[in-house]
């Protein structure tokens, strides 16, 4: 196919639209027997016109095309320490200590510690933990908000709270970064206990128990929780 | 302005014949599926460079006692290397199918790994993740099905900050969300569209790509038009789409393709063109084409069309709303470079994917149908005869050809005084000579405008053995009619 000089001038060239000829249609022009019409075209998703590009676009994405394959080796640097006061964790990739920081340094209580995925998080849980006009309001006023990005949502308890996480937004009961604050009442028996830390807890010695205590039905959900099954994988299994 | 990843996923001793076997048959798989609506493709993120050199990747079968070892071995070991190691083993491990069910049906299996996934350790997590990748990819949907557990703690990690962990997570779900509708219908109360929009606002360019093909996944679903494209629609995502769109020295291939495919998928669903347009799109989309059409020209071709493919069926579906005429000037779409980039494109396909012509030619109708200014660039720009070049190529294509011929010579004698002379007639009385029926109809459409506008090209028509092309379609109940109409036409002029 060839394509006059003009065309890649003009792709050169700048914007601008063409002065349109005069246009000038006779009723005889696509009267019976004939038919045309100049039209515009639309085509839902499912068309077999999109068949080529749609298989084209999938082969793609099975890297049969371009062979895209697994991320180049990481270079390897010398070893050393994270900076972080109390951390001694030692590295020799770069990627890996992103990880490590991120995981653990950067959303960091300063009140008590504890190490959340994100900002949102840190947030929250400072406003629920170590805020005590939090408390005062929470009395009169929902404050206890719905921990999912998007949902404006906001509860009397944390135990309501809980109940909308599971019910609206099918979240696991015992959600990992929805745990309930430490109550030091010691009217209420089970609900006291702290079965894991609500995140990523810096204490040493509670680094192990947290790890295996996320596979066991915490204490204080089966005092709330009665028979429920908490794990939806039983329901795969 | 190339894809970041270039490597070697083909396994030892296999020879190019062997690639290209392979490869048709994926492609036949792929159309079967289509038809059936099934199409589905995962994308694997695998890391193991050091793998090659054991004769490819060959993925080892764990049994239950071995993947119970070094689940406990994760868990419960002193050091935190040996603890990594164990779950770099367990995911060699689920690289094959095997190894998955075994997993999957192990009591406890996912909930060990899930407690890895979310521990405070760091490279547990990373560990724990991969190997939840690897279930994700599975063809099966009970091992993909098995993660469900997990998709809170992925999203919850989208708003982290540790760009390769959330690349993984975003793999991870795009695996996962085109596996069925009950994974959906879990992951939109959890809040995918929320988290995604949050996410999109990275700065790395790998988390986008990610994003990008786990949003497409989405939209790409059965039932996106009436439960997802609205709520993506509602959020920020299309913003944000159109700007990692434009342009310019920040554009990035492998994340232009992936949201030029999301932008597909919203667009030729109908549910809200009209918002696209308020934003801009048409006019994004269009500087996008002239982009893609200077690079070609600059021959860096290496998958172009894997993005011009998207761009042109946006551009085609959005020209067909009727909120194009009610947004302003700089909204719309006038600029005559495009019909230039276009056609450049189009001799692209001709070389390197001729399947992609019927596409291109679709926009090409769609700019021309009812715009005297893009007829007159067609004129103007002298791209009657290249358009002309394009008829042996299928009937499809032919179609389309005539049809934009069509409207060019419809729109009266000041443009069908460009049409004949020319090369135009001799062409008519080519495809008067096709078999295919429409291919012959809309010659006769496109002959009786040019006898209309133009009468001397009828009496050309006659002395070139017109009649004679048109005898040979006059039992044809489809043609009869128009052949001769035009027959009596051609005879009286």
């Amino acid at each position: 196919m060839q394509l006059p000089p003009a065309v890649h001038a003009r792709l050169a060239g700048g914007p601008g639209a063409a002065e349109p000829l005069p246009v000038e249609r006779s009723p005889k022009a696509g009267a019976a027997p004939f038919r045309f019409t100049a039209r515009q075209v639309r085509f839902p998703r499912e068309h077999e016109f999109f068949e080529d590009g749609d298989v084209q676009r999938h082969l793609y994405l099975q890297d049969v095309l371009t062979q895209v394959a697994g991320a180049p080796e990481r270079p390897r640097v010398p070893e050393f320490t994270c900076q972080v006061a109390g951390c001694c964790q030692v590295f020799d990739a770069l990627e890996d200590y992103e990880h490590h920081y991120h995981t653990l340094h950067r959303n960091v209580c300063s009140f008590c510690k504890r190490a959340f995925p994100s900002g949102h998080l840190l947030d929250i849980h400072i406003l629920e933990w170590h805020d005590s006009l939090f408390q005062i309001l929470s009395e009169r006023q929902n404050m206890y908000q719905c921990l999912v990005e998007g949902c404006t949502e906001k509860f009397k308890t944390s135990k309501d709270r809980k109940d909308h996480l599971v019910r609206r937004h099918l979240y696991p009961a015992d959600f990992r970064f929805d745990k309930p604050k430490k109550n030091m009442s010691p009217a209420t028996p089970r609900a006291t206990v702290q079965v894991s830390a609500e995140a990523l807890g810096a204490e040493g010695e509670q680094v192990e128990g947290d790890a295996m205590e996320v596979c066991s039905e915490p204490a204080g959900e089966r005092h709330t929780a009665g028979r429920r099954k908490l794990w939806s994988i039983s329901r795969t299994l | 302005m190339w894809l970041r990843r270039q490597g070697c996923l083909r396994p030892a001793g296999c020879g190019v014949e062997e690639l290209r076997r392979r490869r048709r048959e994926r492609e036949a798989a792929l159309r079967k599926a289509r038809r059936e609506q099934q199409l589905i493709s995962k994308r694997l993120l695998r890391d193991d460079a050091p793998e090659e050199g054991e004769g490819g990747c060959v993925a080892v079968i764990l049994g239950q006692a071995e993947i119970q070892q070094f689940l406990q071995l994760a868990q419960r070991g002193t050091e935190e290397k040996e603890r990594g190691r164990a779950l770099v083993s367990l995911r060699r491990g689920l690289q094959h199918p095997e190894t998955q069910q075994t997993f999957i049906w192990l009591e406890g299996s996912m909930r060990t790994l899930v407690g890895l996934l979310t521990s405070n350790q760091a490279l547990l997590q990373l560990e724990a993740a991969r190997c939840l990748h690897e279930l994700s990819h599975s063809e099966q949907s009970a091992v993909a099905e098995a993660c469900l557990p997990a998709t809170s703690y992925l999203l919850t990690y989208l708003s982290g900050h540790s760009s390769d962990f959330i690349e993984l997570c975003l793999y991870t779900l795009g695996n996962l969300i085109v596996e069925s509708e009950a994974v959906r219908r879990q992951l939109l109360p959890q809040g995918i569209v929320p988290a995604l929009a949050a996410c999109v606002q990275s700065p790395h360019v790998t988390v986008l790509e990610a994003l990008g093909y786990a949003l497409s996944q989405l939209l790409q679903a059965k039932e996106a038009p009436e439960k997802i494209i609205p709520s993506v629609l509602g959020s920020t995502l299309p913003q944000h789409m159109l700007q990692l769109l434009q342009p310019g020295p920040k554009l990035n291939f492998g994340v232009a393709v992936e949201f030029a495919w999301c932008l597909h998928y919203i667009t030729c669903s109908q549910v809200n063109n009209a918002l696209l347009i308020t934003h801009g799109a048409l006019s994004t989309l269009g500087l996008l084409l002239l982009d893609l059409a200077g690079a070609v020209q600059r021959t860096e071709d290496a998958g172009l069309e894997l993005l011009a493919c998207p761009v042109l069926r946006c551009l085609s579906n959005l020209l067909t709303e009727a909120a194009v005429g009610a947004v302003g000037e700089q909204m719309q779409l006038r600029d005559e470079r495009v019909v230039a980039a276009l056609f450049i494109l189009l001799q692209f396909f001709l070389q390197k994917q001729p399947s992609l012509l019927p596409e291109g030619l679709w926009l090409l109708n769609n700019l021309t149908a009812n715009s005297p200014s893009f007829c007159t660039s067609l004129l103007s720009l002298d791209l009657i005869e290249p358009l002309l070049q394009l008829l042996p190529v299928s009937n499809v294509v032919s179609v389309l050809v005539l049809t934009v011929l069509c409207n060019v010579a419809e729109k009266g004698p000041a443009y069908c005084q460009h049409l004949w002379p020319g090369p135009l007639l001799c062409s008519l009385l080519g495809t008067l000579a096709f078999s295919d029926t429409e291919v012959v109809g809309q010659s006769l459409e496109l002959l009786q405008l040019l006898f209309l506008y133009r009468p001397e090209a009828a009496q050309a028509f006659l002395q070139q053995s017109g009649l004679q092309a048109l005898e040979r379609h006059e039992k044809e109940a489809q043609l009869q009619d128009r052949v001769h109409a035009l027959q009596q036409t051609a005879l009286h002029s």
